[in-house]
């Protein structure tokens, strides 16, 4: 019969299967241990949970040795993970004023209480590639050994940090709106849908679940000319924020400690507006993120507020912001295209040969005059 | 499937249950998109999470599942939607439309029309028909709402200003139930006519858009025309499939590596079995235009 219809979809798929994990493991020198991933990758792991929207940094780092490195893919294993587990409790809201800050730094005021703290940052560091870092074992054991004697000699005074937010001060001189407490429930787009217009608890949700490379590019426009937003930083915080439950056996007000989360907070400073009484008020951006997670956190606090805008820069359309940040979403449509489209695309030549022979029969008239 | 313990089908009660109750309020109003709180699944957005989640949701014990791509049992994509079901079911699975109760389907509808007892669930990439002239989701739910479809309509008419026909392919826009436009999902213009006044129930999936909607059985589909541009089908005139000989089916048009020319075969291949078996092409089977 000359052609044979192609089969074959399942085998195909077993010996994929069985080639990525060739791919994975045939150069391999020492199996990695997911457990390295969490401890000498930290800044990958935190953004994955972000992305992934699952606050785990043992599975993200699995996630990211089953994926190959890949982020897309270990979000996406995350998220699909997380999607279908039980909700057992919502925790009280987590107060990041209360963070045992390790690294705090304000761009709008040079003296804050507490000072600028560095804490652990690359933005300083000169970006030499380090040659020696492909053999550092007795580098780090040096490094390792010196730097423990240094914390032991400087541990007798209380560690952990507290820091008053940067916006309560402005917040107290009225140049920041003083609004009370919402208490209304935060809008879940993983049990609804999200809906136009959208609230602001919804927007900061699917924003904190965002990539962090279209968010930062998105924020980058804004900044740029195709926005209205660029501003300074009241406070960018990096630290370690109690998670609490309510407990259910006791008073209302009781609740139990079930462990921390590191989150980077970022408080931004637009311009000003007049508030209600007519006064100029500064308006504000938010953004939080899981672990350390600077940039995303920056650009969300630039794109939430940018939202809060009416204008025709991209930044300012909340649908094409909201729908277009979820790296599941953007990454599994713009693949799906490697999927067979034989029959739209038949359904298309069919089209354009019509509207070929449509072509044809409107330039033969004029042929024959 | 893993060490951890899955719900049957995967998906925990609580999902089920949204997911169920938006079909049920989609089959009661035949072509309007009901949102629902789509579930991440373990396979891509946009790869079909959406009949999957409406697969899972529907499946029980005594069901029988077909799933099939671009009309193919044996599709790499059927094959992994067939395979993480099975792997967390204990479902039975079959190449045989008339066997199944439950078909899933990327982009076509089988041959040999459903029966009453049938359900067939197809996977959607963009439900919303006036997505193509109107980029925002606030807009087109007013237009829904409000019944104002004249976007569309101008939309059909430039085509045929400027190629002197309707130039859309598969996924033809059509009219339900006299009240909503829809989309069909990416079937070919050849199958639209297979929804109208049907027997067994349609039920849509756009699990990244996040909706579903349904034709229920002997529901009014009509697709969109004007009176003297009306409405055509993918023309396969004087083809017929080279396995089976049927002319009465959609075909796949092929390049044959070793004749070097085009060939045609039935983009239904069970239905193509089926003909083989009876030894030739027969006219009772598939339904057409």
């Amino acid at each position: 019969m000359g052609y044979v219809a192609v089969t074959g979809g399942r085998q195909a798929i077993e010996e994929a299967d069985q080639l990525i994990k060739w791919y994975r493991l045939k150069d391999m020198q020492a199996l990695l241990n997911p457990e390295e991933i969490n401890n000498q990758m930290r800044l990958l792991v935190d953004r994955v949970m972000g992305e992934g929207g699952l606050y785990s940094p043992e599975y993200a780092a699995l996630a990211l040795k089953q994926a190959e490195g890949d982020p897309a893919e270990a979000a996406f294993l995350l998220r699909a993970y997380r999607s279908t587990l039980p909700r057992r409790h919502y925790s009280v809201t987590v107060e990041p004023s209360n963070m045992r800050v390790i690294r705090r730094i304000s761009s709008s005021f040079k003296d804050i209480p507490g000072g600028q703290l560095l804490g652990p940052t690359y933005d300083y560091t000169h970006r030499l590639l380090n040659f020696n870092m492909r053999h550092e074992e007795q580098a780090v054991e040096e490094f390792l050994r010196d730097y423990q004697l240094q914390l032991k000699e400087e541990s007798n005074s209380n560690t952990d940090v507290h820091l008053r937010k940067v916006v309560d001060l402005l917040r107290e001189e009225n140049l920041v709106p003083n609004k009370q407490v919402d208490e209304e429930e935060p809008f879940d787009v993983t049990r609804e849908k999200l809906i136009f217009p959208s609230s602001r608890s919804g927007r900061l949700q699917i924003l904190s679940r965002g990539e962090t490379g279209v968010m930062t590019a998105l924020a980058y426009s804004s900044m740029r000319g195709y926005g209205a937003i660029h501003p300074t930083i009241g406070e960018l915080r990096v630290g370690y924020t109690d998670v609490l439950i309510p407990y259910p056996f006791g008073d209302e007000d009781d609740e139990i400690y079930i462990g921390e989360m590191m989150l980077t907070e970022v408080e931004s400073i637009n311009g000003f507006e007049k508030n209600e009484q007519g006064n100029p008020e500064f308006t504000l951006g938010y953004g939080l993120t899981t672990g350390q997670n600077e940039v995303k956190a920056i650009a969300m606090a630039i794109l939430e507020s940018s939202l809060e805008t009416e204008g025709s820069s991209p930044t300012q359309d909340e649908e094409f912001v909201l729908l277009h940040v979820d790296s599941v979403e953007s990454n599994g449509f713009v693949s799906h295209l490697k999927l067979p489209h034989y029959i739209t695309f038949q359904s298309k030549l069919d089209r354009i040969r019509q509207a070929k022979k449509e072509n044809r029969n409107e330039v033969r008239p004029k042929q024959t005059q | 499937m893993s060490d951890r313990a899955y719900n049957y089908a995967f998906l925990d009660e609580g999902s089920k249950k949204e997911i169920r109750r938006a079909t049920l309020k989609a089959a009661a109003i035949p072509g309007y998109q009901v949102p629902f709180a789509s579930r991440e699944m373990p396979i891509g957005r946009g790869w079909g999470t959406g009949g999957l989640q409406l697969t899972l949701s529907l499946l029980g014990q005594g069901d029988c599942l077909k799933v099939i791509d671009q009309g193919h049992d044996d599709s790499v994509n059927a094959v992994s939607i067939k395979r993480l079901v099975t792997a967390c079911s204990d479902i039975e699975t079959t190449e045989d439309s008339e066997l199944a109760s439950l078909i899933q389907s990327r982009h076509r509808v089988p041959e040999v029309p459903l029966r009453e007892d049938q359900i067939l669930v197809f996977q959607v990439p963009e439900p919303e028909p006036l997505r193509r002239v109107e980029p925002q989701e606030q807009q087109t739910k007013r237009l829904h709402a409000e019944k104002d479809y004249s976007s569309i309509w101008l939309r059909l008419y430039e085509d045929i200003v400027k190629w002197g026909e309707i130039t859309i392919g598969a996924d033809y826009p059509s009219l339900v139930n006299d009240r909503y436009i829809f989309n069909p999902s990416p079937i070919p213009r050849y199958d639209v006519a297979k929804l109208h006044n049907a027997e067994g129930l349609y039920l849509f999936g756009a699990g990244r858009e996040k909706k579903i909607y349904a034709i229920p059985p002997y529901t009014k589909v009509e697709p969109l025309q004007f009176d003297d541009y009306p409405f055509e089908v993918e023309r396969f005139d004087g083809l017929c499939c080279s396995a089976c000989g049927s002319q009465n089916a959609f075909l796949d048009e092929i390049f044959d590596e070793e004749t070097g020319t085009k060939i045609y075969r039935c983009s239904d291949t069970n239905y193509c079995a089926k003909v083989q078996e009876r030894g030739g092409y027969s006219d009772g089977i598939g339904t057409n235009v």
